[in-house]
């Protein structure tokens, strides 16, 4: 972390920890609002502001925040920011407004910016931590970019509101519709694992991109998910104990995994074995 | 007015289903859906959260936003809410119904960062539904949640052992069932 750049913090969130791609978080506007390929930038941008702000703000909070009641702080800075940005597109850019809707206050919820809250900008100077927001922002439109283009594509024919395809390819309006978010999703993740395979095949580490998440990691929450924590480069040494987090986890599970709330990694592998715990459950 | 819950009740359950044309609660929906068990189990536990806070922010905006005229704030102060209350149902099943805690206790947590319990109350704020209205289109909605999620789950067990390509494996094949249950849902518009 010593080497650590602004350059570095953003080809990080373009390319190596690309939110959407290589970390499979953020997935409800991911899908929602990618009908056309400037629906995807507007709210890829939108939240990229807001995850350079609260990224900026919770850094320059970081010592003052106490832990134990450091998520609902970040939770009421990330509001505040998504309150001002739905005010300001409401007032400047109504049109974008209009498009995305229900979404933009919802970028609350989205996992990206609480994640980066916590993994980086609650332990980072204020600096990085804004440009860790903004290279993650970038790597979130760009995603999007994609997934909206490639939707506008197939579904109008058009890209970027310019017609591509020739005039006699009549429009497979799925694609703009619920069905074809859905479809265009799994083949991305799908190419994805392709590389991924062929690449451990050569014997490349590519451990870094997980397989579309078959290992359940997808709960839209902060506490839950050693994998994404392990991908975000949260180190074991940073855990609180008395963190009221890891308390739920340990609640969790506890009765198939005799563990103390320090035994962080036992915790960890628990909760990552998802099995264990919907057994106990079932039980 | 009943007339009007019934059309509330049946297209926000079936028509324009949560996860299926809304997207909203999709990590939940992709996540938790192994077992039809624990599909079940977190369906009943997001029932009972989006019904509770879709009372309790419809309260919150009516009596207090409104007359204070500060709506908006919506965004801050029902994330806000509904986190609380989370916690302090999950509080109140421990000491008082413990049974109902061990069904559902687990799922809790997960459950204050599901879009779709801050995106009902937002809905219902957008749309201008009465409290009691918002109720019951909470409730729909999160009918309609553990009808998707329970779905999938069934056909992921199903799946489970097909012959799969292999970069299909994991995420990509449920991703393409939740896409093929999109469009079967799309069959339930001509109800209305």
């Amino acid at each position: 972390m010593r080497t650590d750049s602004i350059g570095n913090r953003l080809l990080n969130g373009l390319f190596k920890e690309n939110p959407t791609f290589v970390l499979l978080l953020g997935m409800c506007p991911t899908l929602a609002v990618t009908t056309s390929a400037i629906n995807g930038l507007g709210m890829g941008l939108t939240t990229m502001v807001v995850l350079a702000m609260s990224n900026l703000f919770i850094s320059l909070l970081r010592n003052i925040i106490p832990d134990r009641v450091r998520i609902p702080a970040f939770i009421v800075i990330i509001a505040s920011f998504v309150t001002i940005v739905e005010l300001l597109l409401k007032a400047y850019i109504p049109f974008l407004y209009d498009a995305l809707g229900i979404y933009i206050p919802l970028i609350v919820v989205n996992c990206i910016i609480l994640g980066r809250a916590e993994a980086y900008a609650s332990k980072n100077p204020v600096i990085l931590s804004l440009f860790d927001g903004i290279g993650m922002g970038l790597g979130f439109s760009l995603a999007l970019t994609i997934i909206g283009a490639v939707r506008e594509l197939f579904g109008a024919g058009e890209c970027f509101g310019m017609r591509i395809m020739p005039e006699s390819y009549v429009p497979c309006s799925i694609f703009i519709l619920a069905p074809g978010a859905f479809f265009v999703l799994a083949i991305l993740t799908a190419i994805q694992n392709k590389i991924k395979i062929e690449g451990e095949a050569k014997g490349k580490d590519m451990s870094k991109i997980q397989s579309g998440c078959g290992v359940d990691c997808m709960n839209c929450n902060v506490e839950g998910c050693s994998d994404r924590k392990a991908a975000y480069g949260e180190k074991e040494s940073d855990k609180k104990e008395e963190d009221l987090e890891v308390l739920e986890l340990n609640e969790m599970v506890s009765d198939t995994v005799p563990i103390t709330a320090e035994d962080i990694t036992a915790i960890n592998d628990a909760v990552n074995n998802e099995e264990v715990k919907e057994d106990t459950q079932n039980d | 007015m009943i007339k009007e819950l019934l059309i509330i009740l049946i297209s926000s359950s079936l028509v324009s289903n949560v996860v299926l044309s809304q997207f909203l609660g999709l990590c939940p929906f992709l996540g938790v859906s192994k077992k039809t068990g624990t599909a079940l189990g977190m369906g009943g536990a997001v029932i009972f959260v989006i019904t509770l806070s879709s009372a309790v922010a419809g309260a919150v905006y009516k009596f207090i936003l409104v007359p204070l005229d500060i709506t908006y704030l919506q965004t801050i102060v029902f994330i806000l809410v509904i986190a609380a209350l989370v916690q302090f149902v999950e509080m109140f099943l421990k000491k008082f119904i413990p049974a109902l805690y061990q069904a559902l206790g687990v799922y809790l947590p997960l459950i204050t960062t599901n879009c779709a319990v801050l995106g009902i109350a937002l809905t219902n704020v957008q749309k201008d539904y009465d409290i009691l209205t918002g109720i019951v289109n909470g409730f729909a909605t999160a009918v309609g949640f553990t009808i998707a999620i329970t779905i999938l789950a069934g056909i992921r067990e199903k799946i489970e052992f097909n012959d799969i390509p292999k970069p299909f494996k994991g995420m990509p094949i449920v991703l393409l069932t939740a896409g093929l249950m999109a469009i079967a849902f799309c069959g339930f518009s001509g109800l209305l």
